[in-house]
């Protein structure tokens, strides 16, 4: 295996195989802000791999990611895989697997969706395709190709 | 199967053998809606309806279906009136309301709004149209006029005329349509099309698809002509519109071509798409159309409430 160029962790998430450019959009996702202050985000832009071309890498300390989040990162990097980190050993590795039915973790882009209202619900969307990944609001059927835009920040 | 204690959200909840037993019970509902038969059908049942939006037609329609079969209603048809002006959240009006009646009929301006009450309520939701969402009683309507007019639905030729972009509720009707193996002619002015996704999921259904923007063109061979409104406020241009809605016009000269047996539907209210001197000819349904609101939703209502058809 080729030497990355961040150090390792002791414990901690890493997410490696996200698509070249998409680092910082991952970061958004794991919200950076809900992280301890004292552990060490590494975030690697434009790295060779073998199987992608070009890749982005980030190393999250002592953070295990929520099913929701990892949700949302398989939409936005589908080639992602997760690794769980503890005492500097992979404790378990994985590809991030996009769910057939995704709960709150984007936010509907039509404004008149009643799940954009102060309702007490949370935005549900079905997967319809997955290459490349289209998904469709549970509630007012808008189609959503553009997750970026749509990726709410649900804190959770 | 079985209707009985169902929400009706969109057409696409209904399976085909249930639109048909619809259609079959909303035939048997023609003499109670036209006043020759006095109903008991709905007798104790009591009917929530719950209009956040202003609607005449739909929640008067609602409204003769349930007092002639003998139910009753509550309704709420002034929203500025209503608890949720005080900011009571949608879910927490219905939650209340269905502990009242036996079903609620729903209209509201957001999308996705019947599915939310749906999940709120636990007593049947039916969905009289959320915001430009879906609006499944429309579609039933539209189909028993055809089948009315045809005896069948089947190979029938239809085109959707005017604005097919917006209208989710022709996205309802075609979608329907498709599965009763109608062919679609869809004709629409440039930049008002079917979206590509409703188009594609036709497709998936083995719809038989065409497109002709000329209206002469699509009148000769057609049985039914589905006219929908072209909103002004679609186009920037003010000229632009008066260019597109006048192209777009059925008046006696653009039926002049037609078979004997065409029918012209319109969901109303019309707003000079279908010039009034057709009304007088035997081509005209949209009244007949507007009529059949009331059996069709009679038979809904005893389907969901009774599980009885008639």
């Amino acid at each position: 295996m080729r030497e990355l160029k961040i150090t390792p962790i002791k414990n901690g998430t890493v997410i490696d195989h996200i698509g070249n450019g998409l680092a910082l959009e991952v970061l958004r996702i794991i919200g950076i802000d809900a992280l301890d202050k004292d552990s060490t985000v590494s975030v690697a832009l434009h790295v060779r791999s073998q199987k992608l071309g070009w890749k982005d890498i980030v190393k999250v300390e002592n953070m295990e990611l929520s099913p929701r989040k990892v949700n949302a990162i398989a939409l936005i990097a589908p080639t992602a895989t997760i690794s769980i980190i503890r005492d500097f050993k992979v404790q378990e590795k994985r590809a991030v697997d996009l769910p057939s039915h995704i709960l709150g973790v984007l936010r509907c882009p039509n404004p008149n969706c009643i799940t954009n209202q102060a309702e007490p619900v949370e935005s549900e969307f079905d997967v319809v395709r997955r290459r490349p990944v289209q998904l469709r609001c549970s509630y007012c059927d808008r189609l959503v190709d553009d997750f970026l835009a749509a990726l709410a920040r649900t804190g959770s | 199967m079985g209707l009985k204690g169902r929400d009706v959200i969109g057409i696409r909840d209904l399976a085909r053998e249930e639109i048909e037993e619809i259609l079959r019970s909303s035939r048997r509902m023609i003499p109670y809606a036209d006043g020759s038969k006095s109903g008991s059908q709905l007798d104790g049942k009591l009917v929530t309806l719950a209009f956040f939006e202003p609607s005449t037609r739909t929640r008067l329609s609602f409204e003769t279906a349930v007092q002639r079969l003998g139910g009753r209603c509550i309704t709420i048809a002034d929203p500025s009136a209503s608890s949720m002006r005080k900011g009571e959240s949608l879910h927490d009006t219905i939650r209340m309301l269905s502990s009242y009646g036996d079903a609620i009929v729903l209209r509201h301006p957001n999308e996705g709004a019947a599915r939310l009450a749906a999940a709120a309520s636990d007593k049947p939701v039916i969905n009289a149209g959320d915001g430009a969402g879906q609006h499944p009683t429309q579609t039933l309507l539209d189909l028993a006029t055809m089948q009315e007019a045809f005896g069948t639905l089947t190979g029938l030729k239809v085109v959707l005329l005017g604005d097919l972009k917006f209208g989710r509720t022709v996205h309802s009707l075609a979608h329907a349509l498709a599965v009763f193996g109608a062919e679609l002619v869809l004709s629409s002015p440039t930049g008002l099309g079917l979206p590509e996704d409703v188009r594609s999921s036709l497709d998936q259904l083995g719809a038989k698809v065409s497109e002709e923007e000329q209206l002469h063109r699509v009148v000769r061979d057609a049985d039914v002509l589905y006219v929908t409104r072209i909103q002004r406020e679609r186009f920037a241009d003010p000229l632009e519109y008066q260019k597109v809605a006048g192209s777009y016009r059925i008046d006696r000269a653009v039926l002049a071509s037609a078979k004997s047996r065409l029918i012209v539907m319109h969901p109303l209210p019309r707003t000079g798409e279908v010039a009034p001197e057709v009304d007088t000819t035997p081509h005209a349904a949209y009244f007949r159309q507007a009529f059949l609101g009331v059996p069709v939703r009679m038979a809904l209502l005893s389907l969901i409430l009774t599980g009885k058809a008639a």
